[in-house]
């Protein structure tokens, strides 16, 4: 951060050209190392993996699923067997297949929703934090009502008065989810904004979107990625929710429509445990594994965890006698991400 | 007292986005609203209901301000509008009855969750590095993973279907009436154990991890050190001066996680048929009663607000900063 800072501020005098030069040389050379800190990082290395081994089952679902997901294959309530090794659903289709089939929609919601709302976030977010004034009172009073109002109930009645589909789903999950995002870079961006580089650039006279994008965006770049996949997290989670309580399109296999079949097929209360489990813990596999990112994300970009880390493996080594104090130790040469 | 001011006004903005928000959904609807809900009934209306129906959205064919203003005064009076599945309960009988059942299982859960996570952040930022530091993070975070719904399936699947340790469904014995016994007291307290639980578990993570890390920053401050030197008993430097000023932060994202909580709280509502806002919410979506569906949002946004303007009064309590400018 601080060598790109100084490398503007230097590029001042001459003209605009080396200035882009800089930016476009220096920004990927960045971007990975703060990929390869964050993977060093044991607890992200694991959601990493956990990730990629889902986004390789979604994407090679009809080549891993045994049977096609729709098809009734067997007798209903069959428990896990060696033919069938997740068991059958309620109406004799096979879990496992459902499972590996229902990654791809209930990713790709995911997916689309979170770039969706990290997008509109950043947008009204920065604006706010950019301009200040009254495009900031008016543009926090939005953030903030879209904010309180609880966004659950609003979800279910938007669902239900809107035509189901896809689409709905996707607009609704993003209108009500963008309003986190915006608040916090709105926060960073007010920061920011105080600092000399940006002072100096908007002297040479940028204007104010390039200001906004090439000179603010990348220095809060840990702060857009975890909030992306927190919204990711949310995204997968309300969808879920939504088809569990039937108001998505039943007729998706996706995990959430899994859940919602298991419980209205009396799976349950027969006592078919298989066609409930799968799906929740994938559920809950991808949301832990992009919460032990964000875990590692702050871990690494706030120093005083990261030292707090670093004293504590030193510590280990000495065999634990200076433990008495218990003030967080402060590196101060602690490099920031 | 400036503070709070405009908090009250900023939470009567909010309020009345939700009213307007709540005034155009029936009319995002493609058509005419009163006849596309009369199409998805199919035919299970009577004409009064439909009427009813029209009255209580101002449905007519005056201009939409015209509409919007006999809304707000229909509001103003307290009128809802009236249920179509329970015809012709108006709908504020209805919610009421819900609404004392979700305040309680809210307020346990979340106060619970609240309090014993925040305790355990603080310990754990505090003997950093023991062992309940190290595995408690990882833990909270895997079981706060699982979602709401599910984690109380599965909970009402083994330990009240197959093991038979809880009730399966509802706020108290149904064999019992709502009285002031302790008999009556017991049943509401054991049916909303289960419930409670859930939720508590799901949650706990978020103020666990919230505390530690905002008590490890407070823990650098220059201040803790002073104390330490000064020689101050250690549960003094943790309570008076740490926790106290860790604690803060944390309030603020209690207040805005509120409605988050509250949408938890709709669906282990809905598993465990417990008779709160949410279950009806449902049961007013799956029976297509608009009406009672609106008056429900609106309930619970208000239940939000209000609960947010009770945590902004208590911070003042608590940051003498904020009582100062």
């Amino acid at each position: 951060m601080s060598s790109n800072q100084t490398l503007v501020e230097a590029d001042i005098p001459v003209a605009p050209v080396p200035e882009e030069r800089v930016t476009s040389v220096g920004k990927p050379r960045r971007a990975s190392n703060f990929v390869t800190l964050i993977l060093q990082n044991r607890k992200a290395a694991v959601g990493a993996v956990i990730l990629l081994l889902f986004a390789i089952m979604a994407i090679f679902a009809p080549v891993l699923a045994p049977y096609d997901p729709t098809d009734y294959v067997g007798r209903a309530r069959q428990a896990p067997s060696s033919e069938f090794w997740f068991g059958t659903t309620g109406s004799g289709q096979d879990v496992l297949s459902q499972t590996i089939y229902g990654a791809r929609i209930s990713l790709g919601t995911g997916l689309l929703v979170g770039l969706l709302t990290t997008v509109l976030g950043a947008l009204v977010g920065m604006s706010a934090g950019y301009f200040r004034g009254r495009v900031d009172d008016i543009l926090s009073l939005i953030t903030n009502v879209v904010l309180i109002i609880p966004s659950i109930p609003l979800l279910i009645v938007l669902a239900a008065f809107l035509p189901a589909g896809f689409w709905t789903i996707v607009a609704v999950l993003t209108l009500t989810g963008w309003s986190w995002g915006a608040r916090v870079l709105r926060s960073q961006t007010l920061t920011l904004r105080e600092k000399d580089f940006v002072a100096s650039a908007v002297v040479s006279g940028e204007r104010s979107m390039r200001i906004v994008f090439r000179e603010i965006l990348p220095n809060m770049t840990s702060i857009v990625v975890a909030g992306m996949f927190g919204a990711i997290n949310y995204a997968i989670g309300a969808q879920a929710g939504l088809e569990f309580l039937g108001l998505g399109n039943p007729s998706n296999i996706s995990w959430g429509t899994n859940l919602y079949w298991a419980q209205n097929n009396a799976g349950l209360l027969t006592g078919a445990w298989w066609t409930i489990l799968p799906s929740g813990v994938c559920i809950a596999l991808v949301a832990f594994s992009f919460a032990l990112i964000n875990y590692a994300i702050d871990e690494v970009t706030n120093p005083r965890l990261r030292s707090q880390r670093q004293t504590v493996e030193i510590l280990k080594q000495y065999d634990r006698r200076m433990r008495s104090s218990r003030a967080t130790p402060v590196i101060r040469g602690a490099v920031e991400a | 007292m400036n503070y709070i001011l405009r908090r009250i006004g900023f939470y009567l903005v909010a309020a009345w986005a939700s009213l307007t928000l709540n005034f155009f959904l029936p009319r995002l609807m493609p058509g005419d609203p009163g006849d596309a809900i009369m199409a998805r009934m199919q035919g299970r209306l009577t004409p009064e209901t439909v009427d009813a129906m029209r009255q209580a959205y101002g449905l007519s064919d005056d201009p939409v301000i015209v509409q919007y203003l006999r809304y707000l005064g229909n509001l103003a009076q307290g009128q809802l509008g009236v249920s179509i599945s329970a015809f012709p309960s108006p709908v504020t009988d209805i919610i009421f009855q819900g609404l004392v059942w979700t305040v309680l299982l809210g307020t346990t859960a979340t106060v619970i969750s609240f309090a014993i996570g925040s305790v355990l952040g603080m310990t754990g930022a505090w003997k950093r590095g023991s062992k309940v530091d190290s595995v408690m993070p990882p833990l909270v975070i895997f079981v706060g993973s699982f979602p709401y719904f599910w984690l109380a399936t599965v909970a009402l699947f083994y330990l009240s279907f197959q093991w038979g340790v809880f009730p399966l469904r509802h706020a108290y014995n149904d064999t019992l009436s709502p009285a002031f016994s302790l008999e009556f007291l017991l049943s509401v307290l054991y049916h909303l154990f289960l419930p409670a639980l859930t939720i508590i578990v799901v949650s706990i993570g978020g103020w666990l991890l919230g505390m530690r890390n905002t008590m490890i920053s407070t823990l650098a401050e220059d201040y803790v050190t002073m104390a330490e030197a000064k020689g101050l008993p250690q549960r003094r430097v943790m309570f008076q001066y740490a926790a106290r000023n860790a604690l803060l932060p944390n309030m603020t994202a209690f207040g805005m996680s509120l409605g988050f909580i509250l949408g938890g709280a709709l669906f282990t509502e809905v598993v465990f048929a417990y008779p709160g806002l949410g279950y009806q919410l449902i049961t007013a979506v799956r029976a297509l009663d608009y009406p009672l569906m609106q008056g429900l949002f609106l309930m619970i946004t208000f239940a939000v607000l209000i609960a947010n303007l009770i945590v902004d009064l208590l911070y003042v309590r608590m940051d003498p900063r904020v009582r100062a400018s």
